[in-house]
């Protein structure tokens, strides 16, 4: 039996948030009472990305009430300080000066017509801070800071083969060296795209009526822009997949998706590539960042052997992949990140080779290009690559950074363990191999050395037909979009001819502190011909293989239901039983609906 | 399907884009953390408890006060004035006195130079407390007796009696959960000292008179020196009605303490934590009918949670009670009401504003019944509409005049084919085990106006400038409704202008005083005629001096296309307008709305509260997943009673809008608490609203063909709360697909939100084992 330890949690889970303080009481919190926060839990926790590479995520930032060290009313020995970057005023007077390496510079990317350069802004500071407070482009707005509800986002235009490429981010949690050598376009900039200062997407919302109180319209309006510059002609069900990142309490959606459907049939209007692309260029041309600014730095090698030495040199810097965990750190736990280490210009990092026997995703390839890369491979995944997150997030995640955070609630870990995932771990120049299920020694505590860092996700490339498992991947979640499991299954069969288990991988997220396989269940089926009495038998052991906590997303003994009825349905699903997924339902047939309004 | 009538009007009844239409698709509209700030601003965070309930004993802010960047702290003791933000009972302190009611109430605000500063700095804070036991639930509250408000009883005839002599009795009990308001604009107020001593208020507010009053109150200055302006709100839907004053006292205090303009902008996860939400109501019911389903008799307990202070419960729980008739004439009735305390953020006002928990439970007993009755939930509900006398008296005494419903009922279930996918949906079922289909109709009846009387009247100012061009102002907010371009086509067409020569202002304490909140869904209706009297004092003395000019009967000049004309005589308005100003005559002025007709006794709880009723009904047909519990809207039909209206495009959103919500509501927004009291769903990561995937390809709206009685604004009627009830339909369809996995007559006990967990105990309830 699995027990869960969730002591580690702690610091992450007390979601304290931003500006307020929840002040500890002298009566200190029951384990049972920390116990119940544990699985609380923003995706974040899954498609993170941070604490990528460390060994358990440190207590770098100050518990949330600091005791007094003699008595409860005594002061803190020393004034208190915050870091020097907090103090704008006084930020240039505290520069490091006389200690600048070759490779120091500002951060640059291009906004609005020019090559901008940051050079006094802390690296922890956010591009939706940078818009809002340094440029006072208010278009973009704050509506949750953590990539939830989309009100922040932008679109980061970049160079891939050639050719500039603009995807939607989140403005929130993106943090400023994150646009480096990038070019930046905000829903004030796709105005002027047009004539009469709108946009297509923008003139299709006017029209149909897709603003209410309109706060939430701005990022919209760049998800849709997003879309119809990537797939011009998009149709209902592509614009409700771009849509999945945006949260709207007004419209009630309707206006918003048949304005996405219109402007995406409207000739594209994108900015003129060739400044910016020069500009790209231009910018590529610069050394490897090295930034420093109020007392923190941030490091960006180019090259998988400077990225080893420099980690194994500084094993305490916090590695930077999409930045969407490492984000909220900055927005949510005002951490402070003294020493980062970008990984997004590693070439060794970004690539998916496919050999004979293994897809490897690079570390910093982002979950948009590594799904696309799975699901060509394993169709079966297709739901959890559109259920996972939303696009502004899978366009800064990545893969790696999801797995490497190793949260139970990751959507992503089942599935590539029940595909026999392994990890490639790198520490200066040596490698190593591990299954994924190995990597995961306790709550966000895995199996990485100091300055051991994963380099690549290595799946299993698919068998021929005749030697496939049978592969499925449920996700069982209280929304059906951008929501985290409440239990996710995966599991990979392997039969004979005779329909013998010859092999059963199931795994489960949300049933324990980590991903888990289910071993009791998986012996219950090897050996065993494929039949609903076999699966029962399974789903009778997953009680056994599993003791999930109750909390916000279910009570424990719903999460076991839930487990069972999800290999029930795998046992169905293998039957050909039609229907067994709701969005295979259309409405009953209707006579042709009448006009409306 | 009916169509408006073509308009008689060059304005009203057209379908105008929202007038900041295009500042928000550009990002040009500013909300109030856009405006530029002042220099010298400070920030503002909140420090907080965190304990459900008990004594603060030690508070040390030595090391906050320390630390550099911080500009003041501000406690409970530094409160020289009011100490209270509550709009009807003084029991909302700004700042936690000693006491803490509820995990995550404010115990002292700082500001600093900036937020990170400020965010940064309550963390060093030191608190203890004495804890006391906690009530965080509907059941220990009522355990323990604890109310903000006394129990209320309300009756007609005699429910005991009836209940003995009907054919047929089901007793149940029934739950239904709150709801986050989640309006994508958080909290935010920034306050500007000004150089008199008075204070500037930018605040994202449903009513900037009681943010004027209550910080006026907290500041110890008298109302004229607090000037509360706002221009729109990022969404409102009741949680900024009282829920913005704590923040617009805090930030004004800050100011005042340090002189120095202060903005206090809630994080998400603090706005969630600190701010009240819809009730959750719990239920019982003792309910007697006969064959037909036809209720003899009702004895209903609403037991509802209304967190640590009574803010806004009393008026919430009442259009509770007034609503538990819905659509239906409810004989002898009784009904008990507890307004329960809880060690929890103190409930407020949410669209609909207690009358979607009146109208849950009725629905829940008709769809009971049906079951009982083996027979489909259309025929109970229509056996128990309101008729003709005796059947039109609500159960408060009010005649309802125009009951339009069973027409509605009818036409939309002809339209929505209900009888074919009844049949289709019952042969589907039969041949799969694990996807059920459920439909559902149901119907809603909303009353129209603030149930305390008083509070229906409204101000507007009108200036008309040399140039013709006219600046209204009104005590509305514009928070997505639409309420200003509604405004500003009334006044057009009053004046006969072309539409973009009427602009409506900010919303300002300063133009208009005194004004009611921009609630109930009456808005458009106050403030437009408000609007509509100003304009029409214009025009009249306009007529007048024209009537003068060419010698013609005042009565004969008409308005129109920006011209003024009687027979061959013709001036345009910009021209009649110089002539006005060079004759000395005002072209301003101001005007006045009070809703005619309502009373309501509080003592006998008897009377007209409502101007008028909006009608609606709704057909939704959901699927669900019984292996999973999920669920999903596969279709929904809309034939809505706005009455003639004012702008279709605008009212086809606010059905659309308010029906998502509701569907929020009722499936997937669930708010849970953990065991300490703190809300573990806090943040839109843990807090599910729709998305648009939850939005079906069918999705239908009809305006019913149905002109207000009451003369009202041009014969229109109220849309902003109605609709988010047509969601009950998404609910009871559910429950109908549920019905389909049960045995004949059984009930299926669904509790709401209807959330995977909800649908899988319900099924194991009823005992279902899909495709075993």
């Amino acid at each position: 039996m699995k027990r869960l330890t969730y002591l580690g949690c702690a610091a992450l889970s007390v979601a304290v948030a931003g500006g307020v303080l929840y002040v500890h009481g002298v009566a200190p919190a029951t384990l049972a009472m920390a116990l119940a926060l544990l699985l609380v839990p923003c995706w974040w926790c899954c498609s993170s990305f941070a604490g990528y590479g460390a060994r358990r995520l440190p207590r770098r930032c100050p518990p949330l009430t600091r005791r007094p060290a003699a008595g409860p009313a005594a002061p803190q020995a020393g004034k208190p300080r915050l870091p020097d970057y907090l103090y704008r005023n006084r930020a240039a007077a505290r520069q490091p000066s006389g200690q600048h390496s070759m490779e120091q510079r500002p951060i640059q990317f291009y906004y609005q017509g020019d090559i901008v350069r940051v050079q006094q802004q802390p690296p922890t500071r956010t591009v939706l801070q940078f818009l809002r407070d340094e440029r006072h482009a208010t278009g973009s707005k704050e509506g949750c800071a953590e990539g939830d509800c989309g009100a922040c986002t932008v679109a980061v235009g970049e160079l891939r083969h050639g050719k500039l490429v603009w995807r939607n981010v989140n403005a929130c949690l993106m943090l400023l060296p994150a646009l480096d050598g990038k070019a930046l376009l905000t829903v004030e900039d796709v105005a002027a795209l047009a004539p009469h200062g709108l946009h297509p997407v923008q003139r299709a919302l006017v029209e149909q009526h897709g603003s209410q109180c309109g706060f939430c319209t701005p990022g919209f309006v760049m998800s849709l822009f997003a879309l119809a510059s990537q797939h011009p002609g998009a149709g209902r069900a592509e614009v409700i997949d771009a849509l999945s990142g945006n949260l709207c309490r007004c419209t009630g959606y309707r206006p918003i998706i048949d304005a996405g459907v219109a402007a995406c049939a409207a000739p594209p209007c994108l900015p003129d590539p060739e400044p910016i692309a020069a500009a790209l260029h231009t910018m590529s041309e610069a050394p490897a960042l090295d930034y420093r600014a109020g007392g923190a730095r941030l490091r960006s090698p180019r090259t998988l052997a400077e990225l080893a030495e420099l980690y194994a040199a500084v094993p305490e810097a916090r590695l930077l992949a999409g930045g969407t965990d490492l984000g909220l750190w900055v927005t949510k736990q005002l951490h402070e990140l003294p020493e980062l280490i970008a990984l997004a210009h590693v070439d060794e990092l970004k690539t998916i080779e496919h050999d004979p026997e293994w897809l490897r995703i690079g570390a910093a390839v982002t979950l948009t290009d590594a799904f696309a890369a799975l699901v060509a491979e394993y169709p079966e995944l297709a739901e959890l690559a559109r259920r996972f997150a939303s696009p502004p997030i899978r366009n800064a995640a990545t893969l790696a950074g999801n797995v490497a955070n190793g949260s139970p609630i990751g959507d992503s870990m089942p599935a590539l363990i029940a595909l026999g995932a392994r990890l490639r771990l790198h520490r200066l120049g040596a490698e190593r191999e591990l299954a994924l299920e190995d990597f995961y020694l306790g709550y966000q505590h895995n199996a990485l050395a100091s300055g051991e860092f994963v380099r690549a996700v290595l799946v299993p490339r698919r068998r021929p037909s005749n030697a496939a498992p049978f592969i499925r991947a449920y996700k069982a979640s209280k929304r059906y979009e951008q929501d985290i499991a409440t239990v996710f299954l995966a599991l990979a069969i392997t039969r004979d001819d005779s329909d013998v288990v010859q092999d059963a991988r199931l795994a489960l997220g949300g049933m324990a502190a980590v991903p888990s396989r289910a071993p009791q269940a998986e012996a219950a089926l090897i050996g065993r011909p494929w039949n609903a009495v076999a699966v029962e038998a399974a789903m009778n052991e997953l009680q056994h293989d599993f003791s999930p906590l109750s909390d916000l997303r279910g009570r424990a003994d719903h999460r076991q239901r839930l487990a069972r009825r999800l290999l029930w349905r795998a046992w169905l699903d293998s039957q050909g039983m039609t229907p067994l997924q709701l969005d295979e339902l259309e409405p009953i047939a209707l006579p042709a609906p009448e006009e409306t309004l | 399907m009916s169509t408006p009538p073509p308009p008689a009007h060059d304005h009203v009844g057209l379908p105008y884009a929202h007038d900041s239409a295009r500042l928000h698709v550009t990002g040009r509209a500013r909300y109030t953390d856009d405006l530029p700030e002042l220099p010298g601003t400070l920030h503002a965070a909140l420090g907080c408890a965190e304990v459900a309930h008990g004594r603060l004993s030690a508070l040390d802010l030595d090391t906050v006060r320390q630390l550099p960047g911080v500009r003041a702290v501000l406690t409970a003791a530094d409160l020289c004035h009011g100490t209270s933000c509550g709009p009807i009972e003084p029991d909302d302190p700004i700042l936690c006195a000693g006491e803490v009611s509820f995990f995550g109430q404010p115990l002292f605000a700082v500001a600093a130079d900036s937020v990170e500063i400020a965010r940064r700095a309550v963390r060093l804070a030191w608190a203890e407390y004495e804890t006391q036991p906690a009530h965080l639930d509907i059941a220990s509250a009522r355990a323990a007796a604890d109310y903000v408000l006394p129990p209320v009883e309300m009756q007609r005839g005699d429910a005991a009696a009836a209940l003995q002599q009907a054919p047929h009795r089901l007793q149940g009990q029934l739950s239904v959960g709150g709801q986050e308001h989640f309006y994508l604009e958080g909290q935010v107020s920034y306050a500007v000292p000004r150089d008199d001593g008075g204070l500037q208020l930018y605040c994202s507010t449903q009513h900037p008179s009681e943010m004027q009053q209550l910080v006026a109150e907290a500041l110890g200055l008298p109302a004229h020196a607090v000037t509360v302006e706002c221009r729109r709100i990022g969404g409102g839907f009741g949680g900024k009605e009282t829920q913005s004053a704590q923040w617009a006292c805090l930030a004004a205090l800050l100011a005042q303490r340090t002189g120095r303009p202060v903005k206090l902008r809630l994080d998400r996860d603090v706005d969630i934590a600190v701010t009240g939400k819809r009730h959750d109501f719990a239920y019982d019911y003792d309910a007697g009918f006969d064959d037909s389903g036809r209720l003899h008799g009702l004895e209903l307990t609403l037991a509802a949670r209304c967190g640590h202070s009574a803010d806004l419960s009393g008026p919430v729980n009442d259009r509770a009670l007034f609503h538990v008739d819905n659509a239906y004439y409810l004989d002898a009735v009784t009904l008990h009401n507890l307004r329960l305390r809880t060690h929890t953020v103190s409930n407020t006002a949410f669209r609909g504003f207690g009358g979607p928990q009146g109208m849950f439970a009725i629905e829940s007993v008709l769809d009971d019944i049906a079951r009982t009755l083996q027979c489909d939930p259309l025929v109970v509900r229509r056996a128990n509409f309101y008729g003709a006398a005796p059947r039109d008296t609500t159960h408060y005494g009010m005649t309802v005049a125009d009951n339009v419903l069973p027409e509605l009922v009818d036409q939309l279930e002809r339209d929505s084919h209900y009888p074919e996918r009844r049949h289709a949906i019952a042969a589907f079922n039969a041949a799969s085990p694990v996807l059920k289909r459920g439909l559902a109709l149901t119907p809603v009846k909303f009353g129209i106006a603030f149930t305390a009387t008083h509070y229906n009247q409204a101000g507007a100012l009108a200036h008309v400038y040399l140039d013709g061009s006219v600046l209204v102002s009104h005590g509305g907010i514009e928070m997505g409704q639409g309420l200003h371009i509604k405004v500003q086509q009334v006044v057009a067409e009053e004046l006969g202008l072309p539409l973009e020569r009427v602009r409506i202002g900010a919303t300002d304490t300063a133009k208009v005083p005194n004004t009611s909140a921009s609630a109930a869904s009456s808005s458009a209706d106050l403030n437009g005629q408000a609007a509509r009297q100003a304009a029409g004092a214009i025009r009249t003395r306009l007529a007048a001096l024209f009537a003068v000019l060419y010698g013609c009967h005042a009565a004969t000049v008409e308005f129109k296309g920006g011209q003024v004309c009687s027979g061959e005589h013709r001036l345009d308005f910009s021209e009649l307008v110089t002539l006005a100003y060079r004759r000395r005559l005002p072209l301003w002025e101001a005007g006045f709305y009070r809703t005619p007709k309502i009373h309501y006794d509080a003592d006998t709880r008897q009377g007209r509260p409502f101007y008028y009723f909006a009608y609606g009904a709704a057909v939704s047909e959901v699927a669900v997943d019984t292996l999973s519990g999920a669920t999903r809207l596969l279709a929904v039909d809309i034939l809505h009673d706005v009455g003639r209206s004012l702008n279709p495009a605008i009212d086809r959103g606010q059905i659309e809008g308010g029906f998502v919500q509701g569907m929020g509501w009722l499936t997937s927004e669930e708010l849970c608490w953990q065991p300490d009291g703190r809300l573990a769903t806090h943040a839109p990561s843990t807090y599910k609203i729709p998305t648009a995937y939850d939005v079906p390809e069918h999705f239908t709206v009809t305006l019913f063909d149905n002109a207000n009685i009451e003369e009202g604004l041009h014969h229109s009627k109220a849309v902003g709360e109605p609709p988010l009830m047509l969601a009950l339909s998404v609910f009871f369809a559910i429950r109908d697909a549920l019905g389909y996995c049960a045995a004949p007559g059984q009930r299926v006990p669904l509790a709401a939100p209807a959330t995977p967990q909800a649908v899988l105990d319900a099924l194991d309830a009823i005992g279902y084992r899909p495709g075993a």
